[in-house]
Formats: C-alpha cells, sequence, structure tokens
C-alpha cells in the first residue's frame, strides 16, 4: 500500500514538476529510427541534430534563454509508425511540435496534409517531395538545401564532365540502380528528360525493399555493361551494391552514388569492395569544424553525447544531423527575432522563420560551419534555398572531397517543379498564394 | 451472479437464434456501440483518434478480412496487405476517373476490384492446401506491388508512385477532421462487422466451416468446393480491400505501395493468431493488441524512464516488441490456438457460473 502511495505521489509530483519547468522551452520532436535496415541513417541523422541543440543548451543556455527540449520517438522508417510519432509529439511542449523532420521520403509524404492543417513545417532537408520546393502550393513543407530533382541534375553533369563534356554522353549508357520506395522512384522522370536531351541511355534498375539481395541486377549490368552506374540506395542496400559490384568485377570508381549511399556506414561494411567509390554530398564530414568542436568540448567530453561509438563523432551522418540542427534553430532565431525574443515560438511562427531563413558566408563562419554545408538561402518561392551538390571518393579509410560546390540544372527542375506542384494544386483544390505579400 | 441467464426463456425459433442470445451481450454491445459513436469522438483527443483508435479500426477490418478466409474457411494466406493495397490503389481511381463518384460507392469497388483479384488468387486453392497454398498466396502479394509499382496507371503516373488520398465528402458533409475520419470508419467498420457475424451464421458460413474442418466430408455431403472456396476468397479479398481504401484514406492520407509491404501481411495473420483464428470477436482483440502493444511499449518506457531514472535505448524498447511478439504467437500457438477470444469465452463461461460453480 505505502509503495503504491508513493509511486503515486511521485507520478503526480512529476506531473506539477513538468507543468511548472514546462514553460520557456521550445519543443523540436525527435522522430528518428534507431533500429532496423536502416538505423544507421536515422541514428547518425538523429544523433546530430540532438547534439546540437545538445550543444546551444550547454553553451548558450538555448537560444536567447529558450532552453531547446525534444522526446524520441522510434519510426523504424515505416509510414504508420511516422504518423504515430508525429500526433504523439506534435502537441507536446508549451507550443507544441516547433517543427518535424520526418527523415522518410514515405512519412514526409504523409505528412504534407497532415502539418499543413495543423500548421507545423517539415522540413525534410534532401529527401522527400521535390516539387514541394514550390512555396506557393506547399507553405508549410521545406525541402531545404537541396532536392533529389536538383541532385539527379548534378548526378548527370558530373559524369558529363568526367567524359569530357556532356556533348560525349551522346550513346553512353547510364544504370540508374535505385530503392523501390517512393524515394528511389523520384529522380526517374528528371533522369528520362536528361536522357532525350543529352542522348544517353537510362537503365532503371530496381532493388526491392530492403535491398540485401541484388544479384539479379548486378548480373543484368555485367550483361549491359553500362559506362557509369547511379547507385540511389539507403540504409543495407548500399555496402551489398558495392560488394555486388565487386563480384562482376564492375569499376567501383564508375558508380556514383546519391547522398543517401554515400557515408561512412555505407562504405565500411563492404570492406575493400567500396575502395574507389564515388558519392554525391549536401555536408562535409569531418571533427575539425569550431562547431564539431565546440560539441565535442560541451556534449561530448560531459558525457551527454548520442553515440555510444564515439568514432561516428563527424561522420557524415552526424555531421548531416548537425546541419539540420543548425537550419532549425537558425530559422528558431529568426522567428524570435521577429515575434519576441527569449518566448517559445509557434509553429506557425517557425514557417515564416524558415522561410526567411538567410544563412551566408559570414553567417556560418560565425556558427563555425564554413564548408560544413553550402549557403542557403530561403524564400516564399524557392523552398530549396541552395540546390548545390558536392562529390567525394572513398578511398578506403575515408571519404575525401574531391568537386567544389556543383550548381544544378536550375530551369529544367524548376520546369517540373512548377507543373508538379500546379497539377497537386489542382488536384487538391489549392489556392497558390501569392508571393509578393508577405503574410505570416 | 451478474451474466447469468436464468429467467430469460425463448419462445420462438427466432428469439433462439439471434445473434446475441443472451440479454447481457445485447446491453453490453447496445452500450458499446454508443460509447463508440457517441462518446468517443467527445472525449477522444486527436492523437487518440488519428492515431491509435482509427488505426486499430480500420486494421480490425482487414483481421476479420483474412479472418474469414483462414479462420473460417480453412485456406491459409499471406496476402492479405496486396488485396489491401488494391482497395486502396482502385478507390483512389475510382475517385479520380469516375467524377462525382460518392466515396462509400468508390470503397465498394475498390473491394470488389480487390475481391477480383483474389478470386483469381483464389484458384489455385482449388487444387492445393496448407503451406503450399500459403506460398501461392504469398506470389500474390509481391506480384500485386510489383504491378502497382511498375504500372504507372495505378499511380495517375505520379513520379514517385505514390497516390494521395482526394477530399472525401458525404452528402455535402466534409470529412476532414480525425472525429469525421473515425466515425466514417466505424460506421463501415460496424456495418461489415455485423454482416461478417451474420454470413457465419447463415448456410454460406456452415459450408465454410465444413470445408475448413474436412473438405473431402465437405464435398462429399454436396457442398460444391469450387464455389465455397472461391467465395471465401472473393469476400475475404473485399474485406480487405475495403480495410485498405480506409486505410489511405481515413489513417494515412498518402500512400506508396511499400506501405502494404509481407511485413503488413505477416501482422495481420498474427491478428488473427493472436486474437483468435475463426472468430469476429477475435479479430477485433488481436488488432488491438498488435496496433497498441507497441505504442503502449514505448510510451511506458518513457514513464519508466522518468519514474525510475532509468535511460531505456530505443534499441532495447523495439527489439524487446520484437521479443514479447515472437513469444507471445509461440505461447497462443502451444498453449491457446484459439487466442484471446476463446480466454474471453471461457471467462464468460465461468461468470454464468460464479459466484457458485457447482
Amino acid at each position: 500500500m505505502n509503495r503504491k502511495l508513493a509511486a503515486a505521489a511521485a507520478i503526480l509530483g512529476f506531473a506539477i514538476n513538468g507543468a511548472a519547468i514546462a514553460q520557456n522551452e521550445q519543443f523540436v520532436p525527435a522522430n528518428f529510427y534507431w533500429v532496423g535496415p536502416y538505423a544507421p541513417g536515422g541514428s547518425g541523422f538523429g544523433g546530430g541534430i540532438i547534439d546540437y541543440m545538445q550543444m546551444l543548451n550547454e553553451r548558450d543556455g538555448g537560444i536567447n534563454g529558450v532552453k531547446l527540449t525534444w522526446e524520441k520517438c522510434e519510426t523504424e522508417y515505416n509510414n504508420a509508425r511516422g504518423v504515430e510519432c508525429y500526433e504523439r509529439s506534435k502537441k507536446k511542449g508549451p507550443t507544441g511540435a516547433t517543427v518535424v523532420h520526418p527523415l522518410s521520403t514515405g512519412i514526409t509524404y504523409s505528412l504534407i496534409e497532415k502539418a499543413t492543417a495543423d500548421k507545423i513545417p517539415l522540413i525534410s532537408m534532401g529527401y522527400g517531395r521535390t516539387s514541394a520546393a514550390d512555396g506557393r502550393v506547399f507553405p508549410y513543407v521545406f525541402p531545404l538545401i537541396t532536392t533529389y530533382w536538383s541532385q539527379a541534375t548534378v548526378l548527370i553533369k558530373f559524369i558529363g564532365q568526367k567524359a569530357g563534356g556532356m556533348d560525349k554522353l551522346k550513346g553512353k549508357k547510364i544504370a540508374f540502380v535505385y530503392h523501390d520506395s517512393a524515394y528511389g522512384k523520384e529522380p526517374i522522370p528528371v533522369l528520362t528528360d536528361m536522357a532525350k536531351q543529352y542522348g544517353y541511355e537510362l537503365i532503371p534498375l530496381a532493388v526491392p525493399h530492403p535491398g540485401n539481395e541484388q544479384q539479379a541486377q548486378w548480373l543484368q549490368i555485367r550483361q549491359a555493361k553500362p559506362d557509369n552506374v547511379i547507385l540511389w540506395g539507403w540504409g543495407v542496400m548500399n555496402p551489398t551494391a558495392l560488394k555486388a559490384a565487386a563480384k562482376i568485377g564492375y569499376p567501383r570508381d564508375k558508380i556514383i552514388g546519391a547522398w543517401w549511399s554515400g557515408a561512412e556506414e555505407d562504405v565500411l561494411p563492404a570492406g575493400s569492395a567500396a575502395k574507389g567509390y564515388i558519392s554525391a554530398g549536401f555536408n562535409a564530414p569531418g571533427s575539425e569544424f569550431p562547431v564539431m568542436k565546440d560539441i565535442k568540448k560541451f556534449v561530448y567530453d560531459k558525457g551527454k553525447g548520442e553515440f555510444e561509438d564515439k568514432s561516428r563523432f563527424g561522420s557524415i551522418y552526424h555531421t548531416r544531423g548537425v546541419v539540420a540542427g543548425i537550419v532549425t534553430t537558425e530559422a528558431i532565431r529568426l522567428a524570435q527575432a521577429k515575434f519576441g525574443k527569449g518566448k517559445p515560438i509557434t509553429g506557425e511562427q517557425m514557417r515564416w522563420g524558415i522561410e526567411h531563413l538567410n544563412i551566408d558566408e559570414k553567417r556560418l563562419k560565425e556558427l563555425g560551419a564554413s564548408g560544413l554545408m553550402p549557403t542557403l538561402k530561403v524564400s516564399c518561392m524557392d523552398h530549396e534555398g541552395s540546390g548545390l551538390v558536392k562529390f567525394q571518393q572513398w578511398d578506403g579509410a575515408k571519404w575525401k572531397v574531391i568537386t567544389d560546390w556543383m550548381e544544378p540544372d536550375r530551369k529544367l527542375v524548376r520546369e517540373k517543379v512548377e507543373a508538379d506542384a500546379s497539377q497537386y494544386a489542382k488536384e487538391k483544390g489549392i489556392q497558390p498564394r501569392d508571393c509578393s505579400k508577405d503574410a505570416l | 451472479m451478474l451474466y447469468r441467464e436464468a429467467g430469460q426463456f425463448k419462445s420462438t425459433y427466432a428469439q433462439d437464434q439471434q445473434i446475441f442470445p443472451i440479454l447481457q451481450d445485447r446491453v453490453a454491445v447496445a452500450a458499446l456501440l454508443v460509447v463508440a459513436f457517441i462518446v468517443v469522438p467527445i472525449v477522444g483527443d486527436q492523437y487518440w483518434l488519428a492515431a491509435l483508435i482509427t488505426p486499430f479500426l480500420i486494421l480490425s477490418l482487414a483481421a476479420l478480412g483474412l479472418n474469414i478466409l483462414t479462420g473460417y474457411a480453412g485456406q491459409l494466406s499471406l496476402g492479405a496487405a496486396a488485396f489491401m493495397a488494391i482497395g486502396a490503389f482502385m478507390t483512389y481511381n475510382a475517385v479520380l476517373r469516375i467524377p462525382g463518384i460518392p466515396i462509400l460507392a468508390a470503397f465498394a469497388i475498390g473491394g470488389l476490384c480487390a475481391a477480383a483479384v483474389g478470386i483469381v488468387f483464389g484458384l489455385p486453392s482449388l487444387r492445393i492446401k496448407g503451406l503450399y497454398l500459403a506460398v501461392a498466396t504469398l506470389a500474390c502479394q509481391f506480384f500485386v506491388l510489383w504491378a502497382l509499382n511498375r504500372v504507372g496507371w495505378f499511380s495517375n503516373y505520379s513520379s514517385s508512385g505514390v497516390i494521395t488520398a482526394q477530399q472525401m465528402s458525404i452528402l455535402g458533409y466534409p470529412i476532414a477532421t480525425p472525429a469525421a475520419k473515425y466515425l466514417l470508419t466505424l460506421s463501415v467498420v460496424a456495418v461489415l462487422a455485423l454482416a461478417a457475424k451474420n454470413l457465419m451464421r447463415s448456410a454460406t458460413g456452415r459450408a465454410f466451416m465444413a470445408v475448413r474442418d474436412m473438405d473431402v466430408a465437405a464435398s462429399v455431403i454436396g457442398i460444391p468446393m469450387m464455389k465455397t472456396k472461391l467465395l471465401a476468397f472473393a469476400i475475404s479479398s473485399f474485406y480487405c480491400g475495403v480495410a485498405g481504401a480506409l486505410y489511405a484514406y481515413c489513417y494515412l492520407g498518402t500512400v506508396e505501395p511499400e506501405a502494404f509491404t509481407l511485413d503488413l501481411s505477416f501482422r495481420v495473420l498474427f491478428m488473427i493468431i493472436i486474437g483468435g483464428v475463426g472468430s469476429i470477436l477475435g479479430s477485433f482483440l488481436g488488432a488491438a493488441f498488435i496496433t497498441l502493444f507497441p505504442i503502449l511499449l514505448s510510451v511506458g518506457s518513457k514513464w519508466i524512464e522518468t519514474l525510475l531514472g532509468i535511460e531505456m535505448s530505443h534499441a532495447v524498447v523495439s527489439n524487446t516488441e520484437a521479443i514479447i511478439f515472437g513469444s507471445l504467437i509461440i505461447l497462443f500457438l502451444i498453449v491457446e490456438p484459439l487466442g484471446l477470444a476463446r480466454m474471453w469465452q471461457v471467462v464468460k463461461e465461468k461468470l454464468r457460473l460464479w459466484p457458485f460453480p457447482h
């Protein structure tokens, strides 16, 4: 009996306590995944964003005195679980969920309508629905930094450059090995359009989820002998592909990966089979950036870091999560400057903040993140904000950046984005916003 | 004491054959419906309605569909999710291509298309049984997802293969809020569950059970094998198809074929194993258990963390879920093959005699 009473008292005390401290806080849900075939990406990215927020709390006491809080929810990269986590987290904290990073193209698709109705912005950084870059139709969705279609154009550009000019692409064969989901299928229209433009032959090869069976696909590659292979994989599919390529003797430096195929976790399990493999990226790895040093000093040295395995510190997924943290907190900062410093902001105000983000070289330097990410300028028309992509090569021990930031084919991408967005608007009966009016 | 039927006399055949012959059951079911239709939408907040109860009801319907085929007619199937996918995608196409179609008619079209495919993939059941039939339905699972992924027509040539549910309205009333979607789901599920309950008490249902218990004997006493088995496939697929349509329209809103993988088929199968094979109630109990338990576990782990100050890693919680499910399925198969529904029945029988068992 006594024990029961004590437990009840403890619960009650916790509830009161929780209510008392939950005033000056900004809640950011951490709906990622720590188990399953995609756990390396989910835990790395999630670890990065949480580490960055923890660092701000420890170093600066939050943002203008508003502490950042978060709560983890396991989505397992599964749409239904992702929706459940979203519903669970959207009312937490004094102002509800500030912003959601779904970290899954499928979950992003499932949340677009729900989040727009709930006035909670979605940031799908480097994934999600590309046409959401048209902010007139998708006010609450931000495929920040760069999208799949931008990446697809840069990949073809890179292959063209390596061949010695875009005109050299004529008659070439490019195999496209992709994860058979919304994520993998998204770039196909752009790749086929470019195939018509540049005269290369595209060989699409689907790999079913989760991607640990690829014998058949690589046999087809052996038969077709493509000049290049674009690997658009995710999770366990990536090392499997590299091993399969090694088995049929396909040269690894002819395989160009997407940015979700280019992390340490994607190449290490393949061992020596991965050497020479090239992949795209929109963030640089490394633990020497000033911001990473701060995370080391204020978070890891105090034993509050997210990773138990310290070798993952500064890996690609980790710094990508840090970039997500920077983007999120910079938008909060901006929204606070407009709507009241030192107060938690709502999702609606956060939306304004993200839409007016302008992270230039100077700001990147102040943040200690020069070279970690490209500059970013978001607007109502353009929810992507950058589009720049870098390439890196695995030398057997670490990723080496081999190009500067490369520009996408903006005209082609924008045309397709607007066409797709206006079709969506028509299907859904959405009246696109007028971007000349700066509404909240 | 409370649950005793003494004094309840049945003087007509109709009374003897009603669905719930015991007064207390009738009262309980009526109370449950009142609570579900009136109290829950008023009391339940958005999280409960949109993230817990609606998916529970939808998966109950899918489990019910599989239970008709596997539990009542004895045909093992691993294709429940494929039929759900057909229901979802064909409902989308019906709304897209037939202007002004009422949403319920579109659900029915989705269900009927699933039923048609179900009949085709049910044909092997005329020749093969048991495990071999399960493999044939497995082929259905892979074939359907392959077709939905490859044939652009199904997703209206969407570049990513994703379909987005159109807005719904019934008689001009928009179905947009979680409460409205819940009520729509509940109405569909309640009507179909009642239909299933009645079906199983009819000649058709008895024919299903005869086929399940021994198909040679059933054919000897004159039950047409082909008609009965194909009918079971058709009805079961129809239920799964409608469940899939609800899954897309009332729950996720936007779906890709990957939402209906083999994983979901297995989950639906686990629902009927844990809930009760060959029981309407079991479908609901199993669905409740399988959908709500992982959420309970993850919310519960938070409570444990704050109360005891132990940090539980996500990997531990998620793996615990897999371990508990696995052990429970083995446990149920050994100890109570008829599942939670049978346990409930045992309790009811005990209650009838309580407090004087002799």
